[in-house]
């Protein structure tokens, strides 16, 4: 026998479990605790301080910077924008989504390239993605508002970047155009884990489409849905990509969301503590959603 | 009669069927359409203005052209941004690698009953977005002297592919049969032996769909660029294209589709390849049941 | 000399005490079956055997060196082949029984002469360049058993190796299991829920039931003389019948060994009894008769009487029959404890 084979016969730390398992956590928790969890305590540092870009010197301001912003008319259309935004887009992405869904259920021809052209916004660069819309929502060159006034649908002109209605509409059509993909393909995983047995049982009933759909899909789709939602409500609600390139915020800082505006106050504007703040109101949606995922993630589990 | 009726019934639902799946396709199609077309028109056919009704936007009225792309590639930093990409996102997949394979391991096998609300923990920061976090970064770059520089974003960036692939990574892992890990100590292995020689050539899959995310990610940030990189020859090309390819106040369209174009359709491709898994991971709680 | 031992071993997940103080000593050479029903402990103590679980207390000796605490798996001697075989898929049936040999860092030209020896005991010769995923179940089972031998180990640890196999199948690969484990004369754990592959392959077998070990014998010792009542009625198909005879005892026949009287000659030491049939189930080889006793004796069960074809004897049902067993094959059992007595108290 090798001597090799000998000199291992004991115990060396390649065999020891929990020693192994610490050292091969470590990098990944180290990372995440030194570049998430301490710059969170930083952001809800900085937002009690009068802490600007160029000077390294925090001044404890206490509440002052929430008391200021609560006051502040644009810090409540932000607020008021980001949840029309997040709720108006969820809401359409989960018909379009489920209703997606059925379709590319059903087996046709094409099934498979339909399926991949769903999914192009969801992969391509969002803010790429958003210069396409910026330039199809053109002022001169919009094809959207020829093709209405060539369909009759139009008589004046719509500047789309020109009027807050107009704007927030074309945001709103961009988040909806980038999630429902994702949420559709999300939707169709949940479709495809229902047991054929449970649809066959539900035709042979004698139970309609609809019938179906209401009585024996959705409540099944329930958790998988309440997760796409979930993921969009985070991703629509902390985006700051589509709207900047879009509007910039305007016209007359009227589509600012809270993303936007710390970005302009925090970053543009040098006052970091402001921009900290107004991110912050964000923390309270993502808790809310990290609890209710912990839930479903549980129950699905119990039931399993 | 009845027969009949059902007969007539099938085929408009099977044209209400491809109706829908046509409307949904095009909806979603559209602007990437609209990239392709104004990437390959020339100006004369482009710059016409909606207000002509008699000129059709919708097709090439001229013969398409070369030179939206030909300026983009020569005339434009563009492929110092593809470079300044590319560069980035293998610092970026090498470090979320080095970090998240370990890590996923550890979480699926070596740390016990902590393992599985520690992967969840882990997997709830990937949620935890940008916008909470750029404020802080902004500050820990300065102190770190590492504005306007690259550097930056390699640092950042693993913040949000870290979590992620490291729980994608956990469900790899525990897809291995135990028996199998077991079997490779039995045989004469150290744990360390048998995941170098048995559960990374089983995982190899599984770390190639993590290479392709933790790009895909990278390619998709616009926030943290935004926020650390100010000089043209150092961005990437997700902010690059929308906010340097813009000469004082006029916006190079043919070139600016043309770039959204040949940067999105490759990574979509490579992308839907992978989707499965991606969701598979997503929901991997909600699923279960 | 004991080859494998176990010193009042110990594992508890939480409350649960999966091996509850275990002494088992395995002789060099020989093949000891754990048998027990499913959740007894029998696969966790091979585990422990192997070094893929730490036991909460108590010692382990392979060939009289102490390996509980320092001594991991794979320096252990010990080869293992789990129920599912656990064949590394990503590599050819060669390289499977090859790993083993790797980890030995044996040179190439060695292993190879060595996996084709091994192959060729079990006659697999031709299917070395396969992938686990193209090979039927038998010949997986084949390729596990290969990789087992290649390295001559002290011990081989078999957990329920013939359970994936179709119940054909399993007859050969049973007797093959023997015969192969006889020529090479290594000292076996065999690990099965099933009795009959219990009785056919154990040199000895232990019972196990809730984490201990009930009795340890041959499979004649452990099926005629039952330490308790668990080992009596877990073997044995039908099961020993078990009646309470006075206040603090039970009296146990195997339902083969309870016939007719008519069967038995006039002068033989015997208990009568007599039995109302319930039923009668028509086996083919046997007759199973299912009935109540008519005196002294209770049970909560049907006492069950196995007649073989060649007792012809007319049954019917609603009847009642004089029965008997031969005192010598009459077991006493404490009411209580549960534990053997060697008389009716």
């Amino acid at each position: 026998m090798p001597a090799a084979a000998v000199a291992v016969r004991r115990r060396t730390a390649g065999d020891r479990e929990d020693l192994l398992g610490r050292l091969m956590l470590a990098p990944a928790l180290a990372y995440v605790i030194l570049l998430v969890g301490a710059p969170l305590v930083l952001a809800v540092l900085l937002s009690f301080t009068s802490a600007t870009a160029g000077s390294l010197t925090f001044t404890w301001v206490g509440l002052a910077n929430f008391s200021r912003l609560v006051r502040d008319s644009q810090f409540q259309l932000a607020l008021r924008n980001t949840v029309v935004f997040t709720l108006v887009s969820q809401a359409l992405v989960i018909v379009l989504a489920v209703t997606a869904a059925h379709v590319l259920d059903a087996a046709f021809v094409g099934r498979r390239a339909v399926r991949f052209l769903l999914l192009l916004p969801w992969a391509a660069p969002v803010s790429l993605a958003a210069m396409a819309w910026t330039w199809i929502f053109d002022s001169t060159f919009s094809v959207i508002n020829w093709t209405l006034k060539v369909a009759g649908l139009l008589r004046g002109w719509l500047y789309w970047f020109g009027d807050p209605t107009l704007a927030m509409i074309a945001i709103i059509t961009v988040h909806v155009w980038r999630m429902f993909p994702f949420a559709t393909v999300v939707v169709l995983a949940g479709m495809s884990a229902i047991p054929q047995d449970i649809r066959e049982a539900a035709v042979i009933d004698g139970a309609g489409f609809f019938r179906r759909l209401v009585s024996v899909q959705l409540p099944l789709l329930l958790p998988i849905v309440t997760v796409s939602v979930l993921f969009g409500v985070v991703f629509t609600s902390t985006d700051l990509g589509v709207v900047w390139l879009l509007t910039r915020g305007g016209p007359y800082n009227s589509t600012h969301v809270l993303s936007t505006l710390a970005f302009q106050r925090g970053i543009l504007g040098a006052s970091l503590g402001q921009g900290a703040a107004v991110a912050l109101f964000l923390l309270p949606v993502l808790v809310v959603v990290a609890a209710v995922m912990l839930r479903v993630a549980r129950r699905a589990e119990v039931g399993a | 009669m009845r027969a009949r009726r059902r007969r007539v019934w099938r085929a408009v639902q099977r044209v209400a069927l491809y109706g829908a799946a046509l409307a949904f396709t095009v909806f979603a199609v559209f602007p990437f359409y609209w990239m392709l077309l104004t990437a390959f028109k020339t100006n004369r056919d482009l710059y016409v203005g909606a207000t002509d009704l008699s000129h059709i936007p919708w097709i090439f009225n001229e013969p398409p052209t070369l030179d939206h792309i030909r300026l983009l590639l020569t005339q434009t930093p563009y492929l110092v941004w593809v470079k300044n990409t590319a560069l980035v996102g293998a610092l970026v997949v090498a470090i979320t690698l080095l970090a998240a394979v370990p890590a996923g391991y550890s979480l699926a096998r070596l740390s016990g009953r902590w393992g599985e609300r520690l992967g969840i923990a882990i997997f709830l920061t990937y949620l935890i977005p940008p916008t909470l976090l750029f404020i802080p970064f902004s500050r820990v770059i300065a102190l770190l002297g590492l504005q306007n520089s690259l550097w930056a974003l390699v640092l950042v960036y693993p913040t949000f592919t870290i979590p992620f692939c490291t729980w994608l990574m956990m469900g790899f892992f525990r897809s291995v049969p135990r028996d199998i890990e077991e079997q490779g100590m039995v045989d004469g292995y150290s744990r360390a032996g048998v995941i170098r020689r048995v559960v990374l050539p089983l995982a190899v899959s599984g770390i190639l769909t993590v290479v392709i995310f933790a790009f895909t990610l990278v390619m998709q940030d616009f926030v943290y660029a935004l926020t650390f990189i100010s000089s043209v020859g150092r961005m990437t090309v997700s902010l690059g294209v929308p906010v340097a390819l813009v000469r004082g106040d006029v916006f190079y369209w043919g070139s600016l589709m043309a770039a959204c174009l040949i940067t999105s359709i490759p990574l979509a491709v490579i992308y839907n390849l992978f989707i499965d898994r991606f969701i598979a991971g997503l929901t991997a709680g909600a699923l279960k049941g | 000399m004991a080859y494998v031992e176990t010193r009042n071993l110990h594992k508890h997940f939480g409350e649960v005490r999966a091996v509850d103080g275990v002494d088992l000593a395995v002789r060099e050479g020989e093949l000891l079956v754990l048998l027990g029903p499913s959740g007894c402990g029998k696969t966790t103590l091979m585990r422990m055997i192997a070094g893929l679980e730490q036991p909460t207390a108590g010692e382990i000796y392979i060939a009289g060196e102490r390996v509980d605490a320092d001594v991991p798996p794979r320096a252990r001697g010990v080869a293992m082949v789990f129920q599912s075989y656990a064949l590394y898929p990503h590599k050819t049936a060669f390289g499977n029984i090859a790993f083993p040999l790797e980890a030995l860092g044996r040179p190439p030209a060695a292993i190879g002469d060595a996996v084709r020896k091994a192959a060729g005991m079990f006659g697999i010769g031709h299917l070395l360049g396969r992938r686990p995923r193209q090979l039927s179940g038998g010949e997986r089972q084949r390729v596990a058993l290969a990789r087992a031998v290649v390295r001559s180990p002290r011990v081989f640890l078999f957990d329920e190796p013939l359970s994936n196999l179709d119940a054909k199948l399993r007859a050969v690969a049973r007797f093959e299991l023997k015969q192969f484990q006889r020529q090479i004369g290594t000292t076996t754990i065999y690990v099965t829920h099933d009795q009959v592959e219990a009785m056919g392959l154990g040199d000895r077998i232990a019972v196990m039931d809730r984490g201990k070990v009930r009795q340890v014998g041959t499979p004649q010792e452990v099926y005629d003389n039952p330490a308790d009542t668990f080992v009596a009625t877990f073997l044995g198909s039908p099961p020993m019948n078990l009646v309470e005879w006075g206040a603090d005892t039970l009296l146990g026949f195997r339902p083969e060994s309870f016939q007719p009287r008519a069967v038995f000659g006039p002068d033989e030491d015997l208990l009568t009894l007599r039995l109302r049939v319930r039923e009668v189930e028509h086996l083919g080889s046997s007759r199973l008769v299912y009935g109540t006793l008519e005196e002294r004796a209770r049970s909560d069960q049907p006492v069950i009487a196995d007649l073989p074809v060649t007792v012809t004897t007319p049954i019917a049902e609603g009847e009642v029959y004089d029965f008997a067993v031969r005192r010598a094959a009459l077991r006493y059992f404490d009411a209580r404890t549960g534990l053997r007595r060697h008389g009716p108290a």
